[in-house]
């Protein structure tokens, strides 16, 4: 991106002030080097996102912002439906409540390592990953709407966990006003066999060492110790999400002249929050949260029979369960009036500092763990909000590294088993159904997740907390 | 002259199918489609499966087709290779061949998601016709 197109606020701080159809300014929080790697389409996407009616603040891009659809992946963007604020479905994404789940084991690096092909054996086997695998479970009509309305307190009603994990799962587990009805014949069809499966790409699940600290304190407050083993989970709402982001996206395109909505660009499809449409895609996007926040509770279900036979040791008790491709109804002030916004947060994380109400009691006094995934291989951090990020970015971070090079580049810069070898020697089991998936997902295809997370910590998004690395990489 | 290539989206991969009618371009671009998966030629035509969609809109009605594949590719757990397209007055009729999953032999790279406007094109150009978008992987 050529930085003379845009004015630099402070060190970590980059604004483009309204002009032609812009509404608001459009920001992009990035030291230089991470914005002179910057597609160009982020600027032209976030401005264009600047346009959409009712958006209130600024049109945002985080520090691992990258080309998305309409919308960059790592944009956030607030509307007030009171004036004529819209919801878009490229806004949200095709994977809708995609996101991460770390769950503590109570158990150091040494103890784990002396089973670790053993774990990563049993997780390839008990998990399914990789396109084309079903989960056990099958649901029908009913118990599909009961999942949808239910989300992870469904889960663990079901059996699939234990209710203090509830307490750490954002909305408590359940996303309300979810609208089964509103979800399509088709999107059910698609996840009746996918209940607790992993999907593929980028998704993984992992076994991580806390390999250091930043913030004493605020690891403390989140029980996380220096050596401690970690289990992170990365995956989202699955073939019903998938199949809500396809429809919504093409409905939502063929009616914006209906609505009157000048689109600057066809891909920023989307629909007033006051009119039947958008509140019937509301209702479906709710109920596909629920659908992932299911999903990350059978898969932690899952793990812990895996820890149970291998580690019986072993406590699994949640950290946090955080989503990155939302739109949610949250209270925000802004110029010193408190006002109801719809934020939409693509390829971004929430970040309640300290304080928010909507944070559970355990962690009020802290913050919200902001959990980022890295590349495979590499490294992971744990953040944590802080009350700041509430005027920078509605409450919002990064959410990880972003890719530096395609993945038709990647497979052919390097070979899926050289990567496992690779990796093994530096320490990392990785189980894959797919040598080229894993070629795909190298950590050279993926830009330094550490730099990422230093410009959120220094421009005041959130603050570092933890970094940890992969002990075993079960890879979709 | 019918072919198929990918070009390059920083987090997804874009599908482009060529042919010389329309019909030719939509069958490359879903060529390109199982491509993101697998090799196409470790897939074997032995089912064969009938699509329909429709879409007044040229462009939207390549989204509905790529999408409708990707859609009985995860209901029914099945790679495609081969697919012979109609398309007349915005309705597409189709049958796609494949066969099912087998991820030792197929080796599944990565799932689509669904196809996005993001450039989405469909043009007829001095060398016939080119179809292409971009598909979430």
């Amino acid at each position: 991106m050529r930085i003379t197109d845009l004015e630099h606020i402070d060190e970590y701080v980059w604004r483009v002030d309204p002009r032609e159809d812009m509404l608001v300014p459009a920001i992009i929080y990035a030291d230089t080097p991470l914005l002179e790697a910057m597609d160009d389409k982020v600027l032209h996407q976030s401005m264009n996102v600047a346009k959409l009616p009712g958006i209130v603040g600024a049109s945002y891009a985080m520090p691992d912002a990258h080309w998305g659809y309409g919308f960059p992946i790592g944009g956030v963007a607030a509307f007030d439906p009171d004036q004529g604020g819209v919801i878009s479905a490229g806004g949200v994404g095709f994977d809708i409540s995609c996101g991460v789940r770390t769950l503590h084991t109570g158990l150091n690096r040494k103890t784990v390592a002396s089973r670790n092909t053993e774990l990563a054996d049993a997780l390839y086997s008990n998990i399914p990953c990789g396109m084309g695998s079903t989960g056990k479970l099958r649901l029908g009509d009913a118990q599909m709407d009961a999942m949808l309305r239910g989300g992870a307190q469904w889960a663990v009603a079901g059996g699939y966990g234990e209710s203090a994990d509830l307490e750490r799962t954002e909305e408590y587990g359940r996303m309300s006003e979810a609208q089964p009805e509103a979800v399509s014949r088709r999107a059910k069809e698609r996840q009746r066999k996918e209940m607790g499966t992993l999907g593929s790409g980028n998704h993984y699940l992992e076994l991580q060492t806390v390999a250091e600290i930043f913030d004493p304190a605020v690891a403390a407050g989140f029980g996380l110790d220096v050596d401690e083993v970690l289990v992170s989970i990365h995956c989202g709402s699955r073939g019903l999400g998938h199949q809500i982001g396809t429809e919504f996206l093409k409905e939502m395109a063929e009616s914006a002249k209906v609505f009157g909505i000048r689109l600057p660009d066809r891909e920023l499809a989307c629909a007033p929050l006051a009119s039947e449409l958008g509140q019937r895609y509301l209702g479906a996007m709710r109920a596909a949260i629920n659908c992932a926040l299911a999903n990350r509770q059978i898969i932690t279900h899952l793990v812990r029979e895996v820890f149970a036979d291998v580690l019986p040791e072993a406590r699994l008790r949640l950290l946090y369960d955080v989503s990155h491709n939302t739109c949610k109804l949250e209270t925000h002030v802004v110029d010193g009036e408190s006002r109801q916004l719809f934020v939409h947060r693509k390829g971004a994380t929430r970040a309640f500092g300290a304080g928010h109400t909507e944070l559970p009691g355990a962690l009020r006094d802290v913050g919200q763990p902001v959990l980022i995934g890295g590349s495979m291989g590499t490294e992971s951090h744990i953040l944590c909000g802080v009350p700041r990020s509430e005027t920078l970015s509605f409450s919002s971070a990064c959410h990880g590294a972003g890719r530096s090079m395609s993945r038709r580049q990647a497979s052919r810069t390097w070979r899926g088993r050289q990567v496992v070898d690779e990796l093994a020697a530096r320490g990392t089991i990785i189980r894959s159904p797919s040598p080229r998936g894993v070629a795909e997902e190298a950590p050279g295809a993926y830009k330094d997740v550490g730099a990422v997370v230093d410009t959120a910590h220094r421009a005041g998004l959130a603050r570092k907390v933890a970094r940890l690395t992969p002990m075993v990489c079960i890879k979709g | 002259m019918q072919y198929w290539e990918h070009f390059q989206h920083s987090a997804d991969i874009g599908v482009r199918g060529f042919g010389g009618r329309l019909e030719e371009a939509f069958a490359q671009s879903a060529v390109a489609l199982t491509a993101i998966i697998t090799e196409p030629n470790r897939v074997r035509p032995q089912l064969a499966v009938k699509i329909s969609c429709h879409c007044g809109n040229v462009d939207l009605l390549l989204m509905e087709w790529l999408n409708a594949l990707i859609f009985e590719m995860s209901v029914r757990k099945m790679l495609f290779a081969r697919f012979d397209v109609e398309i007349r007055n915005g309705d597409l009729l189709a049958t796609a061949w494949g066969e099912d999953i087998d991820i030792e032999r197929h080796q599944p790279a990565v799932e689509p998601k669904g196809a996005t406007l993001t450039e989405l094109k469909v043009r007829e150009t001095d060398h016939g016709w080119l179809a292409q978008c971009v598909i979430d992987v």
